[in-house]
């Protein structure tokens, strides 16, 4: 069996729709009932929450969202819980590789696995993504190799994969510049006539950056075809969402004029079916969204950060209460949509992925010296040429004494 | 009867708290500003328990946002407070760039000096600690091209304590540049004498047949490139410049006017770097002093690589000393 997320896939690039289409909005029942029903969302103060998953695996009705989920079948269960799976698999072996020095930072996604799989899961394959650092599990769902996202984390590159690839764009450290890329690209989609959509990217604390404001204000005005993905997993480093924003940070698209809706986000189903409609507003022309996951970080910042100095334990145990692997297991289990068979062999088949992960890693390069100077410019440079050469020129200088010896 | 014991070994970190502990006392006009300053005392620990002992009204934990950081600084400084902020890291700072460089920098020239805007910036920048991207960067040159802005950089643990206590008094707004690599090396620190004016340089290493003038983390490598010319029979001197804006030229001159050459050493890039001024204000003083062209060591014209290959890019012993050598030959 493979370790690999997908198949080898076809070019992301939509081919667009037929000249003249620009601009024309069509609509689909699902999304007016959708949206009316968000209008009543936003007059209690304890936030509705989508949810079709308890945190104990049971089914929930949802009327709204349903119908985005109802087809699904057990194969297809069994795919999301295998991706949030082998997803935390990865991830704690990068997490161990950080320790044994392999790795020189990790931002760990441990605790967010649903919000990524089932908004990941949810894309088409020429819709484009723009992550934060911490997407690992849209990354696989895009079937991004594991194995690329760490090669900044070891820092042997500041990137590592072509975004056009899987249309999966490189990580963006800097918080929150990403929303704009995503907006602009999104407005490039309707220029071209394309029904593709965006999916952006970030979490609580990205949402009190300017960019991410402007992102919402451009994709409003120019009704871009873009959906905001907040994972608020309640923590920007050692300040909690309440340092960011005195309102539920879906309300904040009511004001910029779009709508907002808040999900489990560790609710696998949950987030799939949200992000569809979402998705499916975007391509029917009917603007951005603002998807809340609210889900948790269980882990810490990075590597480097210890969380014991800000947040207690009992916070931690309460949302481990809520895993979202594990509620989806508990469905399985109760549904009799998997057997231990398909238990068994998703242990093995992760255990597979964690030592391919580990022997890349260890065997991956470190680049060439005179990696430095490429790729400055598309079209070059005569100082980076001069500079190249003047380096050139110092590194053979040793070679020469070493030679003499 | 004892002596009263000032002088007290501590990190740069460290210094740089007990420096802000000491302001935040004084005067409680001072607050403390940036994310995860608060509660977690920074993600260096530079303001580590200050919010516990001074409160969350003068150690404040800000949104994520580093444009509204600077900009309510402004606003804070307007009403008469004496904001310190912290950009967390180098490669973040440039949200804020449009406050600090259309707001805070020319403020005081547009209303004719009546505006006085003491707020100090706080950025933990340069490389060697093997980060990811937009955490190694040194951008002093691109806040030193900005006039209205005072540009500083210590090199140790006594300069880190006082400079923070003379860039907090300081009426102009100071972008402060903090060596992070250095954070971690300890030096004495007298906490009752002031060792100096905030923008002049000191010779820390006195020499006769070549000038290295450095500010900030290549100090430490220029002590040891001295060290290391010394075992060749090579006397050189060292600059600790300690400001990039202004620039103490008339110390960089006198230095030069004894050694005859002059090489600069930053880790920010060379193109329009603070070497490419320093090198042209000093031909310009010293032109018939000079024996060899003013030499530059710094980054490369390219982004700052992967942390694998810094060492490459970052200025070290040897490169140094390829470019003592180099105008030693002239």
């Amino acid at each position: 069996m493979t370790v690999e997320s997908t198949a080898a896939r076809t070019p992301r690039r939509s081919a667009g729709t037929k000249a003249g289409t620009t601009g024309t909005k069509r609509t689909t029942s699902t999304t007016k009932k959708a949206t009316a029903a968000r209008k009543n969302t936003g007059k209690s103060t304890e936030p509705a929450l989508v949810q079709l998953l308890t945190p104990e695996g049971k089914r929930v009705k949802n009327a709204e969202f349903d119908p985005y989920v109802d087809g699904i079948t057990a194969e297809e269960l069994r795919g999301l819980y295998r991706d949030m799976v082998l997803t935390r698999r990865f991830d704690a072996e990068a997490t161990s590789l950080q320790r044994q020095g392999e790795l020189g930072l990790w931002a760990s996604l441990l605790g967010q696995e649903a919000a990524q799989i089932g908004s990941g899961r949810a894309l088409r394959d020429d819709d484009y993504v723009f992550p934060t650092y911490r997407e690992h599990g849209v990354a696989w769902c895009r079937g991004v190799d594991p194995t690329n996202l760490l090669g900044m984390f070891r820092g042997v590159n500041n990137g590592g994969w072509d975004p056009n690839g899987n249309n999966f764009h490189l990580y963006t450290i800097v918080i929150g510049s990403q929303t704009l890329h995503a907006t602009g690209y999104a407005m490039g989609i309707t220029k071209d006539g394309a029904d593709s959509a965006v999916i952006a990217y970030f979490g609580d604390g990205a949402s009190s950056q300017g960019d991410v404001a402007e992102a919402f204000t451009f994709s409003a005005v120019y009704n871009a075809p873009v959906v905001f993905f907040c994972q608020n997993n309640q923590w920007a480093i050692s300040e909690p969402t309440e340092k960011q924003s005195r309102v539920p940070l879906y309300q904040r698209a009511q004001g910029f004029g779009f709508p907002g809706v808040r999900v489990d986000g560790n609710d696998v189903l949950a987030n799939l079916a949200v992000t569809k409609w979402a998705l499916e507003r975007a391509r029917a022309g009917e603007g951005p969204t603002l998807v809340e996951a609210f889900t948790y970080r269980m882990g810490a910042h990075t590597t480097s950060d210890d969380p014991t100095r800000y947040r207690g334990d009992e916070e931690r145990l309460a949302w481990e209460a809520k895993d979202p692997i594990l509620r989806l297991r508990r469905y399985l289990e109760a549904s009799n949509h998997a057997d231990e068979g398909f238990f068994a062999e998703l242990e093995a088949e992760s255990e597979a992925l964690g030592k391919r992960v580990r022997e890349a890693v260890r065997a991956m390069p470190d680049p060439d010296h005179f990696a430095i100077f490429e790729n400055v410019y598309a079209d070059g440079h005569a100082l980076v040429d001069e500079e190249r050469a003047q380096f050139a020129a110092y590194q053979a200088s040793f070679a020469d004494e070493d030679g003499g010896k | 009867m004892a002596e009263t014991v000032t002088s007290k070994n501590m990190a740069l970190a460290k210094a740089i708290n007990e420096s802000l502990r000491r302001a935040l006392d004084a005067d409680p006009k001072v607050v403390v500003m940036g994310e995860d300053v608060g509660k977690l005392g920074g993600v260096f620990r530079v303001t580590d328990g200050l919010q516990k002992d001074f409160g969350e009204s003068r150690v404040i934990d800000t949104p994520l946002a580093e444009s509204g950081i600077v900009g309510t600084a402004i606003g804070l400084a307007l009403r008469g407070y004496r904001p310190v902020v912290e950009i967390q890291f180098d490669g973040f700072v440039f949200p804020a760039y449009d406050q600090i460089v259309t707001q805070l920098a020319k403020m005081h020239a547009r209303s004719l000096g009546k505006v006085k805007l003491p707020v100090v910036v706080r950025i933990p920048y340069g490389g060697g600690i093997g980060a990811v991207e937009h955490h190694s960067e040194s951008p002093e040159s691109l806040f030193a091209h900005v006039a209205g802005l005072k540009i500083v950089s210590p090199s140790n643990a006594s300069d880190a304590y006082w400079m923070m206590q003379q860039a907090v008094q300081s009426d102009d707004p100071v972008i402060f540049f903090e060596p992070k690599r250095r954070y971690w090396d300890k030096g004495e620190v007298d906490t009752e004498a002031i060792p100096g004016p905030l923008h002049t340089a000191r010779v820390v290493r006195e020499g006769t047949d070549l000038t290295l003038a450095a500010y900030g983390p290549m100090v430490k490598l220029c002590r040891e490139v001295a060290d290391a010319a010394a075992e060749e029979g090579r006397s050189l001197e060292v600059l600790d410049l300690r400001s990039v804006s202004p620039i103490d030229f008339d110390s960089i001159q006198a230095s030069v006017e004894r050694t005859r050459r002059l090489v600069v050493v930053h880790e920010a890039p060379v193109f329009f770097g603070s070497g490419a001024e320093i090198a042209a204000r000093i031909t310009e003083r010293c032109f018939y002093h000079l024996e060899a062209p003013v030499l530059r060591v710094g980054g490369y014209h390219a982004p700052y690589p992967p942390a694998r290959l810094e060492e490459s890019y970052l200025p070290d012993l040897d490169r140094v000393l390829d470019a003592v050598d180099r105008s030693l030959a002239y």
